[in-house]
């Protein structure tokens, strides 16, 4: 079947690719902010150097670092692994701090009720002020992941493919469809991606749905 | 890739970085420099000349609010390399004379920076402290001098980050641009790459790197001696603990960012 002159097969196998490049470096990056995050927290002294130093890499313009990658990596400047590793970079440039801020916001109280109770520290963090941090978690990994999917399809101009790969074929042959298409199908994935976070932040923090009182 | 290993790819970048020949000329380092300056002011300037006035606009009043927020969220979702196209495309057959082909670069870039610096202008007046508004308009000032006197002055801290983010991801387009015609420093990954010649792509992706690293922090040296000491808790009487923030982290509030490098 086509669509404004592109074959839905091939929209289907970009769209996958594209969930891979944008979608993995969300796990990871989230991955790697969560301990980052809390260090900056709990040292304060670090809390500056490290949230300075993720703004300055988010700084760094996209094509510039897909190119530079390669560089540190080692790779073949075609691997999709720059583009994941790049993405890594940015998701963590934008959770690093949302992560301390949430976990930041946990109020005194509950973390002195945890500790009352007779929670150790790890388990307090991983039982009481990690849950409480999701709904602020949840909004960094939001922007992380609309950012991800909209920065991605830059990679097509060093030729990794995704659906920015349907904006240079379109470019180049001078058509709108492929242009067009690729571009609701970011913007559909944006959403899904958006949907998917929404409902796992729904069921990671029941309490704020729940119906009555307890 | 051209070179083996590290050692051959530094010492090819940094042999491209230090050739005199390169720096100099028409389409020289230098030169394209400027040319991604320029564009990049170009474009700022005029977006912040519509997104500035209709920002204060919505702060101040409150109206339109619901949209402007959805607009601002749902630009984020649009990738700016198939904008690009798109524009050029539409837009490039209709247009002549000099200057013809820079135009649909520019209009992107302008669109793109106008829902960040919106986005910031917007939420720094609606954080005002409504005390401090009443307290000014209690002291007889009027709607006009609320905003100019209170309210600007107090948003500042964010209408910069606004401005910051805008300028960030319209350097980053502007390099992508590259591969439409515009000139500036993205001709050298477009240009480098077309040749097979990772030298110059990388000392190109360094320098787009550089800039943008550069302008950043000259905003935020801007930023720092304009924004009031009162907000920023900087001033020596200890503002911050008067007005109960002592914890360094709430010292520079920014925004959720508003976008993203492209």
């Amino acid at each position: 079947m086509r669509v404004l002159g592109v074959e839905l097969s091939q929209v289907l196998a970009l769209t996958l690719d594209h969930i891979y490049l944008a979608g993995l470096p969300l796990l990871l990056g989230l991955l790697i902010s969560l301990p980052l995050g809390w260090l900056a927290l709990r040292r304060r002294w670090l809390y500056p150097p490290v949230i300075a130093g993720t703004g300055l890499l988010y700084t760094i313009p996209s094509l510039a670092l897909f190119i530079l990658l390669p560089g540190f990596l080692g790779t073949q400047i075609l691997d999709p692994v720059n583009v994941v590793v790049a993405m890594t970079v940015y998701t963590v440039a934008l959770l690093t701090r949302t992560v301390a801020d949430g976990l930041g916001s946990v109020p005194e109280q509950v973390r002195q009720s945890a500790t009352a109770m007779g929670f150790g520290s790890v388990r307090r963090l991983v039982s009481v002020e990690l849950p409480l941090a999701v709904p602020v978690i949840s909004a960094g990994l939001r922007v992380a992941a609309v950012s991800n999917v909209s920065i991605v399809s830059v990679a097509a101009l060093i030729g990794v493919s995704q659906l920015g790969s349907l904006f240079t074929d379109g470019f180049n042959r001078n058509a709108m469809g492929p242009i067009v298409v690729g571009v609701l199908a970011c913007v559909v994935l944006s959403i899904l991606f958006d949907v998917v976070i929404l409902v796992g932040t729904k069921v990671l923090t029941p309490w704020r749905t729940a119906g009555g009182r307890a | 890739m051209a070179h083996g290993g590290w050692a051959g790819m530094i010492g090819g970048v940094l042999a491209w970085l230090t050739d005199p020949a390169n720096w100099t000329g028409q389409g020289g380092i230098w030169a394209q420099t400027l040319a991604h300056l320029r564009y990049s002011f170009t474009a700022l300037a005029l977006a912040a000349a519509i997104a500035i006035p209709l920002g204060l606009y919505v702060g101040h009043t409150g109206r339109g609010r619901i949209v402007a927020v959805n607009v601002v969220g749902a630009f984020r979702a649009i990738p700016s390399l198939g904008v690009l196209f798109i524009a050029v495309l539409i837009l490039l057959p209709r247009l002549r004379g000099e200057g013809a082909f820079e135009w649909p670069s520019l209009i992107v870039l302008i669109l793109l920076a106008v829902p960040p610096i919106l986005a910031g202008v917007y939420a720094g007046i609606d954080q005002v402290d409504p005390g401090a508004r009443d307290a000014a308009s209690g002291m007889g000032m009027t709607g006009w001098q609320v905003l100019a006197r209170v309210e600007l002055p107090c948003a500042l801290p964010l209408v910069f980050s606004g401005l910051r983010s805008a300028m960030l991801q319209i350097v980053a387009t502007a390099t992508i641009a590259a591969v439409v015609g515009l000139g500036g420093l993205g001709r050298f990954l477009i240009d480098g790459q077309a040749s097979r010649r990772y030298d110059e792509m990388a000392g190109g992706a360094l320098l787009v790197a550089a800039l943008a690293l550069t302008v950043d922090f000259v905003f935020g040296l801007v930023q720092r001696t304009v924004v009031s000491p009162g907000l920023t808790g900087r001033s020596r009487q200890g503002t911050a603990r008067r007005r109960g923030t002592s914890d360094p982290r709430s010292v520079d509030v920014e925004p959720e960012p508003a976008i993203r490098p492209t």
